[in-house]
């Protein structure tokens, strides 16, 4: 088969693959913007214990490979239970892939929230306080924008970064992009012992994270107009 | 008739008693400035009559409204919302809101203030118009009329600083207080900072001011008190503690800033 032949049939797969690696990317920031959040405010908790176990849980989870981690939540419940409990079809193994980088993600993003809350001075809440702002007011009117915009530069090194760990996936064989430029290697659709297309998911992912970085520039630009 | 009250405040930190039974009063239209060495408890004072730390012991009344009774226990936040209008405070680094322009900081409180009032829904733009020209009135007696639009990061030190006493000012606080208002200032912008404040003394507005500025105490304020570990060593008139101070202390200290 010739190239020309060959490539709107790997265009079409590596497609297939790439909305696979884009549903895991959408789905992980769904889940750990919101989770890292609430991390955050459990390690900055009063409660000792509660902080305490949190931050065990980020330290390990920060100081071990993601690629265990997939590898942990996808076949441990299996052992444990005697049965697996993603099932054995891609959407098990999407499942499992989210819930691993939910968890990885959000231990990354709660560090990250809370060098943001932290990093506003205290002199900016008491002077809402003395002005007669409520609690509420404060939060919403004096620190959030400030805390956005010292946060916004290391979560979209963070976002970009997990455009392209998305391919981790692909050890408990979630079939997103690297998955699908792999096979024509082994053989699919008529296509063998090619490795070019695996070579080419590189264009996606350059364009995606390209994409996202003039995103995030502009964000950054927009809260330009003041110095925290 | 006395507007401040403070009786017998006491705070500590951990083991270091910080104010040990501080008592004084302040009439409407006085000016007290407040002396004393790094650490005696000047800062502390301000904070606790300004309800950013909850004293152990004692009372602090402002206005015939009680800030604190001397029980540690959770004041409502409504109650202590209230109160905090009645004082305004001023802080050596300002604080001002990077995120707004000068005017947006002043008028920031007294709007979302505003939007508490029965009335706001049916007279909005009346209220705010008339918020917004309360505050461009004070920032041009400050002199700032050319700068309202500027961020706090526009402006010099003591221009901050003259937008966050139009911040305080524009709510109309009782008494309103100030914490070493020029210390965070390069020399030469101490002085329009003084003059802001030369000017709302002879305006007759109640002020506390804690200051390194002998010069400045001596000229301005009606009252002054020398703080030294945790306790008022002197209080008096001006003459009377700079001029002829009792305590050892006191004149030790004053000397001090004379050589
Ligand atoms: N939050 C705190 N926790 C523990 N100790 C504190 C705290 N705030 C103040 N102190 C201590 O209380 C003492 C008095 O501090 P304060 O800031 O009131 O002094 P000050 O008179 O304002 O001094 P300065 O002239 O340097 O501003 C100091 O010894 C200080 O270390
Ligand atoms: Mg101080």
């Amino acid at each position: 088969m010739s190239f020309a032949e060959q490539f709107p049939i790997v265009f079409a797969a590596l497609n297939e693959g790439f909305f696979q690696t884009l549903k895991l990317f959408g789905v992980t920031l769904a889940g750990a913007i919101p989770l890292g959040l609430l991390i955050a405010l459990g390690v900055m908790s009063r409660f000792k214990p509660l902080s305490a176990v949190l931050k065990t849980v980020v330290w390990i989870v920060r100081g071990s490979p993601l690629m265990i981690q997939l590898l942990i939540i996808f076949y441990m419940p299996g052992m444990l239970f005697g049965h697996p409990i993603w099932g054995g079809g891609e959407t098990g193994r999407f499942w499992a892939a989210s819930v691993a980088f939910i968890i990885n993600y959000a231990c990354y993003f709660s560090e990250i929230y809370r060098g943001g809350i932290q990093g506003v001075p205290v002199g900016q809440s008491e002077a809402g306080q003395v002005l007669g702002l409520s609690r509420r007011q404060v939060f919403f009117k004096v620190t959030l924008l400030q805390m956005v915009k010292r946060i916004v530069p290391p979560m979209s090194n963070e976002i970009i970064t997990l455009v392209k760990d998305t391919s981790l996936a692909r050890i408990i064989a979630l079939q997103e992009i690297i998955w699908a430029g792999q096979a024509f290697m082994k053989g699919r659709d008529g296509i063998s012992g090619q490795l070019w297309p695996l070579f080419f998911t590189g264009v996606y992912y350059l364009a995606f994270s390209g994409l996202l970085t003039v995103l995030f520039g502009k964000l950054e630009k927009k809260l330009d107009y003041f110095k925290v | 008739m006395s507007v401040l009250e403070v009786r017998d405040l006491r705070k500590s930190f951990g083991k270091t008693e910080v104010l040990k039974g501080v008592s004084f009063d302040l009439n409407e239209g006085e000016v007290l400035s407040i002396i004393g060495s790094s650490g005696s408890g000047k800062t502390t004072l301000l904070r606790c009559i300004n309800q950013l730390e909850t004293a152990d012991s004692g009372t602090v009344t402002v206005a015939g409204e009680t800030f604190f009774d001397g029980a540690p226990k959770k004041q409502k936040e409504s109650d202590k919302r209230r109160n905090q209008l009645l004082v305004g405070l001023v802080f050596q680094n300002f604080n001002l809101f990077p995120q707004y322009t000068a005017l947006r900081n002043v008028t920031l409180a007294p709007r979302l203030l505003a939007k508490e009032r029965p009335d706001y829904k049916d007279n909005k733009k009346a209220i705010l118009e008339e918020i917004d020209a309360g505050a461009k009135e004070i920032l041009t007696k400050v002199g700032l009329a050319q700068k309202m639009e500027n961020y706090p990061c526009e402006l010099s030190g003591g221009q901050q600083q003259r937008v966050s006493i139009a911040r305080a000012l524009l709510l109309n606080p009782k008494v309103l207080f100030f914490d070493e208002p020029t210390s965070a200032l390069d020399p030469e912008l101490t002085g329009e900072i003084l003059k802001v404040i030369k000017g709302l003394a002879q305006e007759k507005r109640t002020m506390v001011i804690v200051t390194h500025e002998m010069e400045f105490a001596r000229a301005v304020s009606t009252k002054v008190i020398f703080m030294d570990d945790g306790v008022i060593a002197e209080q008096g008139t001006p003459d009377e503690v700079f001029g002829n101070p009792k305590s050892e202390r006191t004149k030790a200290f004053i000397r001090k800033f004379h050589e």
